[in-house]
């Protein structure tokens, strides 16, 4: 018993380092290829987006896969991370020098985003199944539409704040207004590089991983798997659910410092923050393989690169994805079509590795 | 007096989008006490209808009545072909979140055909309504004949929903379905049938909402549905979802405090203020106003 645990934490870990390779590997592929000059500049801009998605999605799969709740708010913990970090660097941009300024950053917009996962988290985490996506959803969309009315500026006599406009700040003359409502954040340094979200991606698959593999990972899983059996068995539900939901909000907050430092003009508009960002994630999230870190991480990548490198369907890329995620909805969860796969189609060829949810 | 009027006419305002939200939210509400699913595509059901009216009556010069008509009749067929293509394969998966992805496909994929259809464009509704605006009080207060209208077919909506789940065969089959699909198949109710039924009935109500919808805030958007879905959803948890008189007195409550919301506190709030509530009654009251206390059995 003792020698087949120890195998099977092998295994785990094996598994583990073939996905952290695979993403070195594909950062070394890139790094050559950029090297070479054999990427275009459109598809090199891509790149730091790409480590966003890439984040948001395994941090997304940690809520979806592992804890077993639908979270629609996804982009507005990104949207916290984003708005948070871009103002820390607007005040410090001065002061710090640019590594440090990036990593306090970071730490910031994480621990901004895992605020309000706690936070939101208190309410949410008491619902389950379709009143917590509709809340997530809610809170994604009230965080969006409060970043647009805030006015924050700062002139000698210290810092200003306002909801109503930027003229209602009530500046000096040398004043200057870093948080402009609808206009967002206008000059935030570009720190993001392509190294540094791959970085960020590897911690975040330490993160998530190690988290999975351990004994409160278990003990996530086990309230997926059966809330009122876990319950019995003495796990603490509401602190299970909330490091899950915590950590998971606290990564796509990095995935928004990370975004937010790679544009000079951070807005919050619905196309980034709002519900059809959490939706895209989603699909990367189902795509991928619900419950499978790895899965999230090549669709997302796949899914990001496939309409920009086939220019003619970029029209129709919305509709390939939502027909992505009604036939994958359907082909792997449907029970009739579980039970032809099992029947028609070899064993292990189709979500073998899927853990189910 | 001027400060009584605005108030009078906010609070019809309030009451004639409520009216629309709870159209919708009886949609919802349905659905979801028979199906035990939130069908996320019904807001989008909403725009298909207003994008139908917009076709028939507003380029080819049918007469709105008519017009209308062809709407609920397409409607309907939309939701069945959802509910039988989409959802019924999954009513039995393993994980509820399998049907609730799945809807949230469609939603999407409903938003992108029309784009793709009608284009990103913003079309100008022509109201259905023909009706004078009322003058009240030397003319301080005007009632639009869209509010008129909208308040009124709630309420018939609501009285004739009422009547067919209490006095029909199918409406009695409704209730029981949603009691306990098993113990309502063993007596022999269609159970599939019934649900598709109410996918019907909620489909024809969401393309009545559209037309109402479109014909009070006259701009149509391949979005148009979405923001106004959700929100009849709050509508439905607010007054307790399952719960037909619940999804009246929701919606039209969450239509007066998104009205009072955005004269009184923010423009830009108001749609923040309506989620606030949603969190707020699920924080007081998770069941809603008129919902039923469900125990969690082993």
């Amino acid at each position: 018993m003792v020698i087949k645990m120890k195998k099977s934490m092998n295994k785990n870990t094996k598994n583990n380092f073939i996905t952290y390779g695979m993403v070195i590997i594909v950062f070394a592929i890139v790094q050559l290829l950029l090297a070479t000059g054999h990427v275009s500049s459109l598809m090199g801009g891509l790149l730091v987006p790409l480590c966003t998605y890439v984040i948001l999605a395994v941090s997304l799969n940690l809520t979806v896969g592992i804890l077993g709740e639908l979270s629609l708010g996804h982009a507005g913990f990104m949207c916290v991370g984003a708005f948070s970090s871009a103002f820390f660097s607007m005040v410090t941009k001065n002061t710090l020098p640019g590594g440090l300024r990036f990593f306090l950053a970071l730490l910031i917009g994480a621990a901004a985003a895992g605020l309000f996962g706690i936070l939101i988290g208190i309410p949410v985490l008491r619902l389950n199944g379709d009143y917590l996506a509709i809340v997530t959803l809610a809170f994604g969309e009230i965080i969006k539409n409060l970043v647009n009315v805030f006015f924050i500026g700062k002139d000698e006599n210290g810092y200003h704040f306002s909801m109503k406009d930027a003229i209602s700040l009530d500046m000096t003359v040398d004043g200057e207004t870093i948080i402009n409502g609808p206009q967002g954040i206008t000059g935030t340094p570009n720190d993001s590089t392509f190294l540094i979200g791959v970085v960020l991606i590897l911690i975040t698959l330490v993160v998530v991983l190690n988290l999975i593999h351990s004994r409160d990972g278990r003990a996530i899983m086990a309230i997926r798997d059966n809330r009122i059996a876990a319950e019995s068995i003495g796990i603490n539900i509401t602190k299970y659910k909330m490091m899950a939901f915590a950590i998971s909000a606290s990564l796509a907050g990095v995935a928004g410092v990370l975004y937010a430092h790679n544009l000079s003009t951070l807005t919050a508009l619905p196309k980034n923050f709002g519900y059809n960002m959490s939706i895209m994630i989603l699909v990367f999230v189902v795509l991928g393989g619900i419950g499978n870190i790895r899965g999230s991480i090549i669709s997302a990548v796949v899914l990001t690169l496939l309409p920009e490198l086939l220019r003619g369907l970029s029209d129709y890329r919305m509709l390939i994805y939502a027909v992505v995620l009604i036939t994958m909805m359907l082909f792997n969860w449907s029970p009739k079509a579980i039970e032809w796969r099992e029947r028609v189609l070899p064993k292990n060829l189709f979500g073998g590795k899927t853990k189910e949810v | 007096m001027v400060d009584v009027m605005s108030f009078v006419s906010y609070l019809l305002n309030g009451i004639s989008l409520g009216s629309v939200y709870a159209i919708i939210a009886l949609g919802y509400t349905m659905v979801y006490g028979i199906a035990k699913m939130l069908n996320f595509a019904h807001g989008d059901v909403i725009m298909v209808g207003g994008y139908i009216v917009f076709v028939f009556v507003s380029t080819l010069g049918l007469p709105p009545l008519l017009g209308i008509f062809v709407a609920m009749i397409l409607c309907t067929v939309l939701g069945v072909t959802i509910e039988r293509v989409a959802y019924r394969p999954l009513r039995m998966a393993s994980s509820p979140l399998a049907v609730l992805i799945t809807a949230i496909g469609v939603s999407y994929l409903l938003q992108n055909l029309a784009l793709l259809i009608f284009g990103a464009n913003t079309k100008s509704f022509t109201s259905v309504v023909a009706i004078p605006p009322l003058k009240l009080a030397d003319g301080q207060l005007t009632i639009s004949g869209e509010t008129m209208v909208t308040i009124l077919v709630g309420i018939i909506v609501m009285v004739c929903l009422t009547l067919f789940v209490n006095k029909t065969k199918a409406g009695q089959a409704m209730l029981a379905v949603s009691e306990d699909k098993g113990a309502a198949q063993l007596m022999g109710i269609n159970v599939n049938g019934t649900i598709a039924l109410t996918f019907a009935i909620g489909s024809a109500l969401a393309a009545v909402a559209g037309v109402l919808l479109c014909s009070a805030y006259p701009s149509l958007t391949p979005y148009t549905g979405a923001m106004p879905g959700i929100k009849a959803f709050v509508a439905a948890v607010f007054g307790g979802i399952g719960s037909i008189p619940g999804a009246m007195i929701g919606g039209i409550l969450l239509g007066v405090i998104e009205i009072f919301g955005k004269a009184y506190i923010s423009s830009q709030m108001a749609d923040a203020i309506v989620f606030g509530v949603l969190i707020v009654v699920l924080l007081v009251k998770p069941t809603g106003i008129l919902g039923r206390n469900i125990q969690e059995k082993v």
